[in-house]
């Protein structure tokens, strides 16, 4: 009979390290996630490393100056350069802004509309039609803006001179309505009320529905339940998504540069047919620009990249922030 | 010999017989004062009849309620009519858009358009010469290429969202949503500064899908992290407990189980960057030949050949741009219309 030696077995050694498959998984897929953020870092790093020498040379006068010259001998050596995006700069600005003073209204009411007053199919309807409109390309907008809708919008702006010209912003001197920021405020308009309505659509939706319920029960009409529940609610998710349509508007180039009038002086009236856009700039310059103009549309570039880029950050924020706290 | 009384049921939230003639009165009352006006005054045109018919109906609303209910009634319709004005404004540049490019562009569709490129033509000429084909083919390899480019990096960053939620997890997704702002312009002068003018020297349409591949990477990424999301927490947990690694629990079964949804937000992301346009002027050359290496030599593409013909301006030039937006807008339509019915299929299991 033999004796069967007993075999403890070693404790067990239990451990949390991955095996070699999921570090490589978990590897591969940090280095994805990764280079979006090595992306925007190297766009930032080209652009400046591009427009650098112009940056130093003009300094500060790269963005408060207007005039955008360069002369050049026979043998394309610079003789003398200007570079100054100011005049295009106020003009982004002012078109993108006519662009949100004219979406927001009608983007917040169209959402109201599709949360509180749609029957159900006419907003399933809806929603369909604006994502649709959201996925058009710009060239769309651009080319059925400057064929279409022009001669109406220049119309609408001797409408507004004529009967509201005592206002400051509708002033001016030349009466010249032809391809001014206000017709281009318009198209960004209409390109942007899809996404400033899909942020507050999402937002309203959010509104706490015990309170909507209480309001109603306490004899509230549907407006006055919006006033007291929704709109307290919602107000600066829709101050956010109208930052991000105000950041689209910025950064949009072709369907600007079909209805804009571009002019390197500085202009703040909006009916007048003279505009600026930095984004329409680097397209208008770049058929014919000498490498060393080149470097002074890589360095707007990145002017406007840094614009676009903090306006989408803010606008983020303030989306997340009101989305977050649900209430 | 009791009677039972059985109540008529009613419905007293239906508007009555008596409100509703109301309310069609008021409308009728509208169009009558925008008809009137417009014939006795200056202002012509169907500006003026949509400016005053609006005006006419909230007054008369506003007016009506305020004297049969009270001042809540009276801006409850007030507002109404203002809901109403937002949600056709919002609609009627869609519809515009569609009918003019129906209208403007269907004379120039025709068969031969898509056999022939515009090798031996110029947008001036007669619109039976030369066609899209170098565009379509283009279009369709530069979509490609940003495809095979883009998924891969976009799916990836999704997958660290969702399923590592490292350090890195609060910078990355705001980023992300940051670079879905920038604007095209910036990535065709991005990829212009990088790589057209230090290396490849030469414009192709390579240089055009890696500026399409920066600007679908966040579309991509976004809407797969919210499928991604759906994705019931137990699956995971299911395959953990089954013994599988993270990598077996996400390739087998979350994967899987997000694919129409992933699906999704591939074609949206197509969609998004077939009609781009700003940085295809700046590094793709637009050649007027079937070019089918993208690697070498300018490569033509929809938007640069609508861009091209709406700039020449004569009349046939003009058509043949329509003819092409007409094309893209049924490109973008038919994606997003598969990418509708794909996650209206998910949403419903």
């Amino acid at each position: 009979m033999s004796v069967q030696e007993l075999v403890i077995p070693k404790p067990r050694e239990i451990t949390t390290e991955p095996r070699f498959s999921d570090k490589v998984f978990r590897g591969v897929v940090t280095t994805g996630g990764l280079s979006s953020l090595l992306l925007l870092g190297l766009i930032a790093l080209f652009l400046g490393y591009r427009g650098f020498e112009v940056l130093r040379q003009e300094g500060i006068g790269f963005i408060t100056h207007a005039d955008w010259s360069i002369s050049t001998d026979d043998a394309g050596n610079v003789l003398d350069s200007h570079f100054g995006l100011a005049a295009m700069l106020v003009g982004t600005i002012l078109c993108s802004l006519i662009a949100v003073a004219i979406a927001l209204p009608i983007s917040v009411f169209c959402a109201l509309f599709l949360n509180f007053y749609a029957p159900a199919w006419l907003k399933r309807i809806m929603i369909t039609i604006i994502d649709m409109m959201a996925a058009f390309p710009s060239i769309l907008f651009g080319i059925w803006g400057f064929l279409v809708l022009m001669p109406s919008v220049e119309y609408w702006a001797k409408l507004l001179h004529k009967y509201l010209g005592f206002m400051p912003f509708f002033k001016m001197q030349v009466p010249f309505y032809t391809r001014s920021p206000f017709v281009a405020g318009v198209v960004l308009a209409i390109m942007i009320i899809p996404i400033i309505t899909s942020v507050s659509r999402e937002i309203f939706s959010q509104a706490p529905l015990d309170r909507i319920q209480a309001a109603y029960a306490l004899g509230a009409t549907r407006w006055a339940m919006i006033k007291a529940v929704v709109i307290p609610h919602g107000r600066s998710g829709v101050i956010g998504g109208a930052m991000l349509g105000l950041g689209r508007a910025m950064g949009e180039t072709v369907a600007v540069f079909t209805v804009l009038n571009i002019v390197f002086q500085i202009n703040w009236q909006m009916l007048l047919g003279a505009g600026g856009n930095v984004a329409s700039l680097i397209i208008l310059k770049f058929g014919d620009a000498s490498p060393y103009e080149i470097k002074a549309l890589m360095a707007a570039g990145l002017v406007l990249f840094a614009m676009t880029l903090i306006v989408n950050a803010l606008a983020n924020l303030i989306v997340r922030t009101t989305g977050k706290s649900g209430r | 010999m009791s009677t039972t009384i059985t109540a008529v049921p009613t419905k007293p939230w239906q508007a009555s017989k008596r409100e509703r003639a109301l309310d069609t009165g008021i409308f009728l009352a509208a169009i009558t004062a925008s008809i009137a006006v417009v014939a006795l005054t200056p202002m012509k045109g169907k500006l003026a009849y949509f400016t005053i018919f609006f005006i006419a109906y909230a007054l008369l609303t506003s007016v009506f309620n305020a004297t049969q209910r009270g001042s809540a009634a009276a801006k409850d319709a007030f507002v109404n009519s203002l809901v109403a004005i937002g949600a056709i404004v919002t609609v009627i540049p869609v519809a515009s858009i569609l009918a003019t490019v129906l209208k403007k562009g269907l004379p120039g569709i025709s068969f031969s358009l898509f056999t022939h490129d515009m090798a031996l033509a110029t947008p001036t000429d007669p619109l039976n010469n030369g066609g899209l084909l170098h565009a379509i083919t283009g279009t369709l390899t530069m979509v490609a290429i940003a495809l095979f480019l883009s998924v891969p990096i976009g799916i990836l960053t999704a997958l660290y969202l969702t399923e590592i939620k490292g350090r890195f997890t609060g910078p990355i997704r705001f980023l992300v949503q940051a670079m879905s702002g920038v604007p095209s312009i910036v990535a065709g002068l991005f990829i212009l500064s990088a790589i057209l003018y230090p290396i490849t020297k030469a414009y192709s349409g390579l240089m055009g899908s890696l500026s399409l591949t920066i600007l679908m990477i966040p579309t991509i990424a976004r809407t797969s992290e919210e499928v991604l999301n759906l994705i019931p927490n137990e699956l995971r947990e299911a395959g953990t407990a089954l013994g599988g690694t993270q990598w077996r629990t996400v390739a087998m079964i979350v994967l899987p189980a997000a694919r129409s949804g992933l699906v999704t937000a591939i074609i949206l992301g197509v969609a998004r960057i077939a009609g781009e346009t700003a940085p295809i002027l700046l590094l793709t050359g637009g050649g007027d030949k079937v070019n089918p290496n993208a690697f070498s030599g300018p490569m033509g593409s929809l938007p640069y050949y609508i861009w091209k013909s709406f700039n020449a301006g004569s009349p046939e030039a003009i058509t043949r741009a329509w003819a092409g937006l007409l094309v893209l807008v049924g490109l973008v339509l038919i994606l997003f219309t598969s990418a509708r019915y794909l996650g209206s299929r998910k949403a419903a299991k």
